[in-house]
């Protein structure tokens, strides 16, 4: 615990020390957060490879309350990919900011980045329901305070505004939630809840509270309005870290509470993989018809968050139907890919914002060339691209190759409803697959190949090393859990112990040893990827040596004078994709369309809002203002009047209670 | 150890040129004319490595690693198929989902080397070619969900070698309905009718192959190899549930294999002669009807 505490205070010191450090400012954080995050990490690491579970509980004078923190297995899985990408963040962002807004005053962002990083640990480890919410509460409001970093901008404020309303409902979700467990468990520690005998009802209701009040964090369909917007108007770093780590809390508290709950019945599962599969295959589908590159991959976020769902949905259907193997693949799925999911967004959001810093856009049909310009940038974005995509050797087929293990498995004795749940699981991942390659062949293409689309994109050049470590870090981490993936999973064997002791499931070693050895052939075939490609180059250095290598231009089937302006956009590589989910999608164009003998001027714009936003949020908050418009009646805007009303009130009271 | 799935796995890529020039000359003979020679492949293999290459100017590494990462994807993948009843070279719970992604990764770098050009040809082909794939990976993956089902084992070599004529007996209608969700994977996977027309003259309306334009040389010859590879690949996955015969002779059983492959190198000539190419905008609803065959083959197994 010692070190565990050591790194809060180490992060807080820093954060404070960059509110009064001047010119250090970011030097200051940046140490803080680097040296409090090597404190966590070992202390994460140590329950992890089986070291004491540390805990400790002080008196607190809140109702309720007290200062109870543990790292159990579970918390320390969550820790380990908080404390990975924390420190990345932050060096990169020290250089970031610094040169983007370096003439600006940058404590304040500091400071709210080290509570940030601080609220999501103690989220991570409080054991008491008070505490838990007060974290929860630090952690979202700092990340306002992040989002609108740019305040002056419109866009921003209402960004931060829609953030800070969500954020605020979904609290309200899960105060409702912990006021029942409370109620029904007898204590508002989470060690001395005793929800093992609630009624069927009373844990139905908690789940959906939980559901409806963590998915908003996380940002599950449909309550992820607020995730496109707030994500990519925080600096870079910032978004690596929401997108990374900050939404994943959502998925912790949510199986946090599962594992108090008593055993799932089987609508859990089945509520869970399909919100999973509609969150994964709408979000990917409204990331194909972004231009935005960070809203892009906001949208993705929501992929990701749909796919560890659906992991966690498939992990409850096998607990429920009495199927190991199901449950802890499901789980192990589930779990891989919160820490995969940090590892490859944060590296695409660093590479977004790297691209932003060197050419001033994030506009994709702006874009274009990087990839020579900026190689180190590119060569790391693309591996976070096929990592993201899940294409072996790299992390994401790891956990997503967990998670079809665990919809297989079910599929092949399941019956019925369990039966369409793996197929809906199974086909779900795959067209996911699908698309997300779609989309990041077509962010990819468009940022980083062929020729810039605009003289920016053009004039841009490799950004400083301090932004480049952290991705090249990351990238290198992608790769080590693609070919290490039998340890990786032996590493989490712990946690998969706690699991599968809270849901009443045998041991699981033998199913972990099951999967290890599936995984060691997974591994195993991604060396093999590697040492053909290997072949294949140097077949092809051999043959080509002694011969003519010529440069020329890219055939433009007789055309001569081909421009960049003739190059596919992105906007046009999607249409095909985006035309046939028309229906869902709604993408809304504005064209001027060439007309006369010599057209002129034309000219042609399409946009994509959230349909969740316009058809069920905006309708729904118009109607609650219309509702409140009813009272305004009372509102005379006279002191007189009010004091009537305080009058009248206090005199209520009293004779109510005289009475 | 057992050296048939090595021996079947070097004869694949001995062989897989052959099944090209099997189509074209059925194709050939339907249309009434002479045709390429059957070894055609071979020749155009043996003159692409002769040769210098060019690289446009646009280009960067990414263009040269597109046929290289191509070729060394469907290697690995063919490595999963089991061939004639032998077990494939590597054989574990779940392989066939490492064989649809290394056919993702083949695919992932052949869109990404034809971005690279910054032709608008080529654009088009990747955007097509990332469009249809995405909607047939469902189809893919519910085939494989169904023979694992029907054998009730998550291995690919399990799952293709309980199949026998005896199963085709008693669930008929199952595998038909795979068969036939696979054939289209295969049709569109390898870029055949109706869904793209590999002897298009108009790169508009090509997809695969106007995504490898700007490939010469050596690099054309490993794109094309690792075209024949992928559909050997898919073509052993249809060939395995169609016709699993089972003498326990595993030189007989690797020789009626061949011969299987050699039929529906025929039967694709057929198609491609009976028929044009399906409408871009209908192309889609070809691709979910394979998942929904697929579908409705996993529901039809009683677990």
């Amino acid at each position: 615990m010692t070190a565990f505490l050591a790194a809060l205070g180490l992060i807080m010191a820093g954060g404070v020390a960059s509110l009064l450090a001047g010119r250090w400012r970011s030097r200051a954080a940046v140490g803080g957060i680097v040296a409090g995050s090597l404190c966590g990490l070992v202390a994460a690491v140590r329950v992890l490879i089986g070291g004491p579970t540390p805990a400790m509980r002080l008196p607190w004078r809140v109702p309720y309350g007290s200062f109870s923190l543990a790292i159990d297995p579970v918390s320390a899985l969550f820790l380990l990919a908080l404390f990975v990408l924390a420190p990345l963040a932050a060096v990169y962002g020290g250089r970031y900011l610094e040169e983007e807004h370096g003439g600006e005053p940058l404590g304040g962002v500091w400071f709210f980045t080290s509570l940030l990083i601080a609220g999501i640990a103690l989220v991570f480890t409080a054991r008491n329901a008070v505490l838990f919410l007060v974290a929860w509460e630090v952690m979202s409001v700092a990340a306002y305070f992040l989002v609108t970093f740019e305040h002056r901008r419109d866009e921003v404020r209402e960004a931060g505004w829609t953030y800070l309303v969500a954020t605020h409902l979904g609290t309200a979700f899960l105060i409702a939630m912990f006021l029942l467990m409370g109620r029904a468990g007898g204590s508002l520690e989470f060690d001395e809840m005793q929800l093992g005998h609630a009624s069927p009802a009373v844990a139905g209701l908690l789940f959906v509270l939980a559901v409806v009040g963590f998915g908003t964090k996380a940002g599950l369909v449909p309550f992820h309005v607020w995730l496109p917007e707030a994500h990519p108007a925080a600096p870079s770093h910032i978004s690596a870290l929401m997108s990374g780590v900050m939404i994943k809390t959502g998925i912790y508290g949510l199986l946090r509470v599962l594992l108090l709950l008593p055993s799932p019945p089987a609508w859990w599962g089945w509520l869970l993989v399909a919100m999973g599969v509609v969150s994964g295959v709408g979000g990917v589908l409204f990331a194909l018809a972004q231009h935005d590159l960070k809203r892009l991959l906001a949208y993705h976020s929501v992929e990701n968050i749909g796919i560890i769902t659906l992991g966690l949905g498939v992990g409850l259907l096998g607990v429920h139907a009495g199927l190991p193997l199901v449950a802890l693949a499901g789980f192990a799925g589930a779990l891989l890919h919160v820490l995969n999911h940090a590892l490859f967004k944060g590296l695409l959001f660093l590479g977004a914002g790297a691209v932003a810093h060197a050419t001033g856009t994030r506009d994709l049909d702006q874009l274009g060339g990087l990839g020579k310009r900026m190689p180190w940038t590119g060569g790391t974005f693309l591996i976070g691209a096929a990592a993201i995509s899940g294409l072996p050797p790299l992390n994401g087929f790891v956990s997503e190759f967990l998670i079809y293990t665990g919809a297989f498995a079910a599929a092949l004795t399941g019956r019925g409803a369990l039966l369409v749940a793996a197929v809906a699981a199974a086909a779900g991942l795959a067209l996911i697959g699908g698309l997300a390659l779609a989309c990041f062949t077509k962010a990819f293409g468009a940022v980083f190949l062929g020729e810039p689309r605009s003289p920016r994109a053009g004039r841009a050049g490799e950004v400083a090393a301090a932004l480049r470590l952290p991705m090249a870090a990351l990238a290198a981490a992608c790769a080590a859990i693609g070919l290490a993936a039998p340890w990786v999973l032996a590493g989490m064997a712990r946690t998969l112990a706690q699991v599968a002791q809270a849901f009443g499931l045998p041991s699981p070693d033998a199913q972990i040893e099951t999967l290890r050895g599936a995984l060691a052939w997974v591994s195993l075939g991604a060396l093999a990827l590697l040492a053909a490609v290997a072949l294949a180059v140097l077949a092809r250095r051999l043959l080509l040596r002694g011969r003519t290598v010529t440069a020329a231009p890219t055939w433009g089937c007789g055309y001569s004078a081909p421009s960049p302006r003739m190059q596919y956009t992105a906007s046009s590589f999607a249409q095909p994709l985006v035309d046939l989910f028309q229906p869902v999608l709604r993408t809304e164009a504005t064209a001027t369309l060439p007309s006369g003998a010599f057209p002129g001027h034309a000219s042609f714009a399409s946009a994509t809002p959230d349909p969740a936003e316009r058809r069920l949020y905006r309708p729904l908050f118009a109607g609650v203002a219309a509702l409140f418009g009813r009272l305004r009646w009372v509102q005379q805007g006279r002191i007189q009047l009010y004091l009537l009303y305080l009058v009248a009130t206090l005199l209520i009271l009293l004779l109510w209670k005289v009475r | 150890m057992d050296s048939a799935p090595i021996l079947r796995y070097v004869l694949a890529f001995a062989l897989a040129p052959l099944l090209g020039g099997v189509i074209a000359k059925t194709k050939a003979f339907a249309a009434g004319r002479n045709g390429a020679p059957l070894l055609q492949g071979y020749f155009d293999l043996a003159k692409l490595l002769r040769k210098g290459t060019v690289y446009s100017t646009t280009t960067s590494w990414i263009f040269r690693a597109g046929p290289v990462v191509t070729v060394g994807a469907v290697a690995v993948a063919l490595a999963l198929v089991p061939m004639g009843g032998a077990r494939a070279p590597l054989a574990f719970p779940g392989d066939f989902l490492l064989l649809a992604y290394l056919l993702a990764v083949a695919r992932f770098f052949t869109i990404v080397a034809a971005l690279d050009t910054g032709s608008a040809f080529e654009g088009m082909g990747a955007s097509r070619e990332a469009q249809f794939s995405a909607l047939a990976e469902p189809g893919l993956v519910l085939c494989f969900l169904a023979l694992a089902r029907n054998a009730g084992d998550l291995s690919l070599s399990a799952s293709l070698g309980a199949l026998s004529p005896a199963v085709w007996r008693s669930h008929a209608a199952v595998l038909a309905l795979v068969a036939a969700a696979l054939f289209i994977v295969f049709l569109a996977e390898n870029a055949r009718i109706p869904v793209d027309d590999p002897t298009t003259h108009l790169e508009l309306t090509m997809i695969h192959e106007v995504m490898v334009l700007d490939h010469g040389g050596p690099d054309l010859a490993l794109v094309e190899a690792a075209s024949w590879l992928k559909m050997w690949v898919l073509g052993a996955l249809v060939v395995g549930v169609v016709a699993p015969v089972r003498t326990g002779i595993p030189a007989l059983d690797g020789g009626v294999f061949l011969a299987a492959m050699l039929v529906l190198g025929v039967a694709v000539g057929v198609v491609e002669s009976a028929m044009a190419r399906l409408r871009l905008l209908r192309v889609p609803q070809l691709l979910v009807a394979s998942g929904v065959l697929a579908a409705l083959a996993t529901a039809l197994i009683s677990g």
